[in-house]
């Protein structure tokens, strides 16, 4: 396996080579996309499983130095202990997605090319030892970004859309001025030599400069607190397919980035010395979770109040990042690194089913989340136990992720940040529960009143004429509900033939003309997987932390 | 201070721009003048890195020379992929206010918010 080495570069092209096809095959067949997305996705897939079992059983990196020149003048592709599991995820998530939209999502060749643009760009930013290449994968993905974004149904998204390019396209900016400001004190792009060079430069201010633009910059892009604005909308206003694919990879990728540039460019030694360095960072992280969950919790549309959720989860992670760089501790390093993983399988689980729910059964806030449970019982019980992992109910990787940052904080004498996350696991309930208390507590409104999108539900005139006391005992407490039809079968729009339609014109008439479903076996069956992954790597985080273990002596000897 | 001004009078004007830059992101209604905003905001970086490229008396850095100083190439090269970068960027947004403007009739941003609140 001497070759391993060229799994780093062949794992970036090949996607983002790709991301030519489906448009240029699209001139004559109609429908080249996903095909060419699944065979480009598996295959990376395997790629990045392969070459995490290479970094792991070998316990160092895999260094790959384009076209063979030194990295003091060249370009490195880096896959160490922090990068893969990153790299996993995102081709995971990436896979996930493409068995979702087999039905489901946007169709168009167009779709695909700009999802396997962004894979690859991601896949860029978890590899690459080049502070510069980094800028430029960051802009790969976030072009590919814009144009999802923007690819919604109804004009708002587009306005979502240029409100993220200009404050994406600014962000970026940012942190190409902290580039230029530690090439002009150091002479290198390479972050092994900057870790080296950054110690030793004669100009110390504009290294505090440089890490005071590269952090604004990544707070922008990691959406944390008064720089969030432009996130809620994006998430809100993409297509169902892509927003899984966004809010889980691009915040994550961007936080990874931001992380690798704290512990290997900066180097936590030299952080730790740095004045007011980590005060900020923790600060901005604990306004953001606190902000963040308190915003999630006046949140009536689903789809806004996780992306809300978002923002203090990110925050939860810089201040990881602080606490690591206040006093040098492993374990917030793990917990945020845990987190990260964790967080991006929760969102990419937690936007699946919203989308599936949203095609399957038209709703969208919180209020038309009643009765799911009974309609829906597989998607809804993974979507609880997705939630319930958000939170941090024990077997769950949200818990290990958030246990570890605590230990640190606590190990760090940082007391406030282990409060605020106590706090934030509170008001994380708060949601959550309001959601859960939706889908199995709250009885299924009429069906004239229970969609917003009305006329499609009214057209069920099946349901009405069969006046039959059914079998659902525990509906009983709700006297006006045993009026109304209430059997499962009958009443959910989606058995009697009605399709949700989003122009919110008439659906189709119970005539039994349109049988099939619009929420594919593929889609709940991407829900619950990950929703057992979701608990399954809590078992595995004792193991996630020893795997870390060759790259947190590297950083912290 | 004036020997300071005298010396780095490039990267006083650079970062003015960059100043400018920002300022028609924030303030400018118009769509377009938004966009234009980035632009000189990125200008202004890409500018920066030239203008630290810069050696006194130095010449092009091609082989082989005779033994003089020479200018830094990186730079110039990252300026390159850079300028790459922000015209793809510049076409995506252009492309996303005409589809705004198609479907709201106006750049203005206080009009959109407007036309928005009222749907």
């Amino acid at each position: 396996m001497s070759s391993v080495d060229l799994l780093l570069p062949l794992l970036i092209v090949a996607p983002i080579l790709a991301s030519v096809l489906p448009v240029a095959l699209g001139l004559r067949y109609e429908r080249a996309g996903w095909p060419v997305a699944a065979i480009t996705t598996t295959g990376i897939f395997a790629g990045a499983v392969s070459l995490a079992s290479a970094v792991f059983t070998e316990g160092g990196p895999v260094i790959h130095r384009l076209g063979n020149y030194p990295r003091e003048y060249g370009i490195e592709l880096v896959a160490d202990g922090f990068s893969v599991p990153i790299v996993v995820l995102v081709t995971a998530v990436a896979a996930g997605v493409l068995a979702y939209t087999r039905l489901a999502g946007p169709r168009g060749n167009t779709f695909y090319s700009a999802y396997l643009l962004l894979t690859g760009g991601l896949i860029g930013i978890s590899l690459t030892g080049d502070v510069f290449n980094l800028f430029v994968f960051l802009e790969i993905s976030s072009l590919a970004t814009y144009a999802l974004v923007s690819s919604g149904d109804g004009p708002e998204s587009a306005v979502a859309g240029l409100k993220y390019l200009i404050l994406g396209t600014v962000a970026a900016s940012m942190y190409l001025i902290g580039v230029g400001f530690l090439f002009m004190a150091t002479g290198t792009l390479n972050m092994i030599e900057l870790a080296a060079a950054i110690p030793e430069a004669e100009a110390q201010p504009l290294i505090r400069a440089a890490f005071a633009f590269v952090f604004v910059g990544f707070a922008l892009k990691v959406a944390q607190w008064p720089l969030h604005t432009w996130q809620p909308d994006a998430y809100q206003q993409a297509p169902d397919g892509a927003t899984p694919l966004i809010a889980a990879l691009v915040s994550s990728a961007s936080a990874y980035a931001f992380g690798r540039i704290l512990v290997t460019v900066f180097g936590v030694d030299y952080l730790v010395s740095m004045p007011y360095a980590s005060e900020i960072v923790v600060a901005v992280g604990c306004v953001s979770v606190l902000a963040g969950t308190t915003l999630a919790v006046v949140q009536r549309d689903v789809k806004r109040m996780l992306a809300y959720s978002s923002v203090s989860q990110f925050g939860l992670i810089v201040a990881a990042y602080g606490v690591v760089i206040h006093d040098a501790t492993e374990t917030a390093l793990v917990g945020a690194a845990v987190h990260l993983v964790g967080h991006g399988l929760l969102k990419a689980g937690l936007f699946l089913a919203v989308g599936a729910i949203a095609v399957g059964y038209g709703a969208r806030t919180v209020d038309e989340y009643a009765g799911l449970a009974k309609r829906r019982p597989v998607l809804a019980a993974s979507m609880a136990v997705l939630l319930l992992v958000l939170v941090g109910v024990p077997p769950g990787v949200g818990f290990v992720g958030k246990w570890y940052i605590a230990l640190g904080a606590v190990e760090a004498q940082l007391w406030p940040v282990a409060a605020v996350i106590f706090l934030s696991t509170m008001l994380t309930l708060a949601y959550t529960a309001r959601l859960l208390e939706k889908m199995y507590f709250t009885p299924a409104p009429e069906l004239e009143t229970g969609h917003g999108h009305g006329p499609g539900a009214v057209a069920t005139d099946g349901g009405d004429g069969n006046g039959d006391a059914d079998a659902d005992g525990d509906d009983s407490v709700d006297a006006a509900a045993d009026d109304e039809p209430d059997d499962g079968a009958i009443e959910t729009p989606l058995a009697a033939g009605v399709s949700y339609d989003p122009s919110g014109g008439p659906g189709r008439d119970g005539t039994g003309g349109r049988s099939s479903d619009p929420v594919s076996f593929g889609m709940v069956a991407t829900v619950v997987l990950a929703a057992v992954i979701a608990v399954a790597l809590g078992f595995a985080g004792g193991a996630f932390a020893d795997v870390l273990e060759p790259f947190l002596t590297e950083v912290f000897n | 201070m004036i020997e300071l001004l005298a010396n780095r009078y490039a990267y006083l004007l650079l970062f003015v721009l960059l100043g400018i830059g920002i300022y028609m992101i924030i303030a400018n209604e118009n769509l377009v003048k938004k966009l234009i905003g980035v632009n000189l905001f990125q200008t202004a970086i890409f500018l920066f890195f030239i203008a630290m490229a810069y050696v006194e008396g130095g010449a092009a850095p091609i082989v082989p020379n005779e033994g003089s100083e020479v200018a830094s190439p990186l730079p110039q090269v990252i300026v390159l992929t850079a300028i790459v970068v922000g015209i793809a960027m510049t076409a995506v947004g252009l492309s996303l206010i005409i589809r705004i403007y198609s479907e709201y009739g106006t750049l203005r941003e206080d009009t959109l918010r407007e036309v928005r609140a009222d749907e």
